[in-house]
């Protein structure tokens, strides 16, 4: 199927879902119809869907297997039950760079040649999608599962309605300690000032997560930022560059150098240390919080609205996200998740990286958005990174 | 001509035109904002000034490294001159950025390279060779090395070495025919070389980024994060043409002293 009929189609759907508007007991016949309305929606959808995502980010035989499930993986089974062919890219390292990449064409309105990318909520980027309209809306009749989205993610600032966005995954912002290297690390307060460690630590180069950690050890909040507890953040940050006790701005790669050894701890994310399954490299909460943050979803410009809505749709049963979630060791938004994954892998009980208990999650913040968005503060940032 | 003006002066256009813009991404506006330029280099010329000393000191650790090499193999390596001239470009069959990487092992923390210079006192029980200077300038240094090697090679390889049997026979020593005859028949091949290492290492960031720490920042890990990070298109406009300007200038001073005939060759 080519793109032009694709667009025709898609055209199409906005017509006939104007009209359903005006005749109300239509459209209800539609939302609860059986075996004709889902051959009506197969019929828009494409064969192929196109998915860009982040690295490590899904379920692959390897992952599987290590954790005893043998099962094929959750895109495999979406390809059976759909006839949809995944091409899945693992091409999103950076949102920044990723916006840079498809905003040229997203910003003539034209596609990018992907359904579904993945867009991070503590970054500016993933709203900036949306409010310039570069996201199309979610067909939410193709996704009757979006009932299972648990509370907390239902009304993100971003997209207050869940119309153009749904969590792929989330992630909490804590310390990681190569054991071999260092005491256990458990505070940003150590991380900067323990002598033992100067530069020997990592933090991240997004500002979100890096000023979030060290925003809580200041003892200001970092869902409410003022220009105050901001340059309180950065002078803190910049002290630990000048001092040398910083080795460098980390992007996802940290983790490999924390369990090389040139590390001796760093800033790190649940999944990551959760994936490198490396008994010396151990993760915590920092004592003064964590930061948790969440990939989304979305359909940009050119995207299949249908196919990619059903996939959605899929990903959010909790069988598929207990698996997904135990396979990729990163936060399903999904309700019930837990008590799937149990039923495929007992240890899911123990793992509070993946599962995390209430309890840990009461220590997590948010980042604030204005923060982000700020380009002063984006400025700095880069300034204390020496750039 | 037609080629210039494609891949040349319309871009340089466009950069022009871009860093003469204000406004936020991804909405820039037109408005002869040359405060961009001045606001640039306030901010920005440590890593400017920075990067020139670190293209410098690594175009002449590349001129010292390279030029005995390069003699050596013109003069002395007799048939098997093709095969170490293999030798020098061979890790160039590796791109640019897996060679770097490959750095990050050799000088890692725990690496055998830091142990043995650890052992032997060259460097204090905690002390490092990745993420400082010398990590940064010794990877330009050897990133860059073939394009100072080869060129030196061709300008030695075309000596004609009647004129150094001349030049003893008018008693003249060894280190006098060396300076005298083959360090002034090799210029084309030094000043060659020395460009061929110092414009590119000055815009270098690869180094930087994977080898040093936010103090070892060149004006390309600034360029390269206003362009990709903070989306902010007039300042890396303006800050290439500052960077290109300056070399231009360092260029035009490099030529009154050598001659500019030895720049045309």
């Amino acid at each position: 199927m080519n793109r032009r009929m694709t667009r025709d189609e898609l055209l199409r759907r906005g017509a006939i879902s104007l009209g359903a508007l005006s005749v109300p007991s239509l459209l209800a016949a539609c939302g609860g119809g059986g075996g004709g309305s889902s051959a009506a929606s197969s019929q828009k959808l494409n064969k192929v869907l196109n998915f860009a995502n982040w690295p490590y980010y899904i379920d692959t035989p390897a992952t599987l297997k290590a954790a005893g499930i043998h099962m094929p993986t959750t895109l495999q089974q979406f390809e059976k039950k759909t006839g949809i062919k995944v091409n899945y890219y693992e091409e999103i390292n950076s949102n920044p760079e990723y916006f840079a990449k498809v905003q040229g064409r997203l910003s003539k309105g034209q596609g990018i040649g992907r359904d579904i990318i993945v867009s991070t909520d503590n970054d500016r980027f993933l709203g900036e999608y949306i409010s310039q309209h570069w996201a199309q809306k979610l067909d939410k009749s193709l996704i009757p599962n979006i009932k299972n989205l648990i509370p907390a993610q239902q009304h993100p600032p971003f997209d207050p309605n869940r119309d153009y966005s749904l969590p792929w995954a989330s992630g909490m912002d804590g310390i990681g300690w190569n054991e071999k290297q260092t005491d256990p690390v458990t505070s940003v307060k150590q991380l900067f000032e323990d002598p033992k460690l100067k530069g020997r630590v990592g933090v991240w180069n997004s500002m979100g997560d890096t000023l979030g950690l060290v925003m809580l050890e200041n003892g200001d909040d970092p869902s409410n930022v003022t220009d105050a507890s901001f340059n309180r953040a950065i002078a803190r940050v910049q002290k630990a560059v000048n001092s040398g006790q910083i080795r460098k701005f980390y992007g996802n790669e940290y983790a490999a150098v924390l369990e090389k050894g040139d590390l001796a701890a760093s800033m790190a994310w649940s999944g990551d240390i959760a994936n490198l399954g490396d008994p010396k490299i151990h993760w915590g909460v920092p004592t003064q919080g964590g930061i948790i943050w969440t990939d989304n979803m979305i359909i940009p410009l050119g995207g299949s609205v249908p196919t990619a809505s059903t996939y959605m749709n899929f990903m959010y049963d909790p069988v598929i996200s207990a698996q997904w979630a135990i396979g990729a060791n990163y936060i399903s938004s999904v309700k019930d998740v837990k008590a799937e994954a149990v039923k495929l892998d007992p240890k899911a009980n123990s793992n509070d990286l993946t599962f995390p208990t209430d309890q840990t999650l009461s220590q997590m913040h948010q980042n604030d958005p204005k923060m982000l968005t700020n380009p002063a503060y984006n400025k700095k940032w880069l300034a204390v990174q020496g750039q | 001509m037609l080629w210039l003006t494609f891949f040349f002066l319309l871009p340089m256009g466009f950069l022009g035109y871009q860093s003469l813009q204000s406004g936020l991404f991804p909405n820039f506006h037109f408005t002869w904002a040359f405060s961009n330029f001045s606001t640039a280099l306030s901010d920005y010329h440590t890593q400017l000034i920075r990067s020139f000393a670190y293209a410098g000191i690594a175009t002449i650790a590349c001129l010292v490294l390279a030029y005995p090499l390069a003699y050596w193999i013109a003069f002395r390596a007799g048939p098997w001159r093709n095969l170490f001239l293999l030798f020098i470009v061979a890790p160039f069959f590796v791109t640019y950025l897996v060679r770097t990487l490959a750095w990050l092992n050799i000088l890692a923390d725990e690496g055998p390279v830091v142990r043995i210079l650890r052992d032997i006192h060259v460097l204090g029980p905690n002390g490092r060779l990745l993420a400082t200077t010398f990590a940064v300038v010794a990877g330009i240094t050897y990133n860059f090395f073939p394009f100072m090697a080869l060129p030196l090679y061709v300008s030695l390889e075309q000596i004609d070495e009647r004129l150094l049997e001349a030049a003893k026979d008018l008693y003249a020593s060894p280190t006098k025919a060396f300076l005298r005859v083959t360090v002034p028949l090799s210029m084309p091949g030094i000043v060659a070389g020395t460009l061929l290492t110092f414009i590119p290492a000055a815009g270098d960031f690869i180094n930087a980024a994977l080898l040093g720490t936010p103090n070892q920042s060149m004006i390309g890990n600034v360029i390269q994060a206003k362009f990709l990070e903070s989306l902010d298109y007039p300042t890396a406009a303006s800050l290439s043409f500052i960077l290109m300007g300056t070399i231009l200038v360092i260029l035009l001073i490099y030529a009154k002293i050598v001659g500019p005939e030895k720049l045309t060759g």
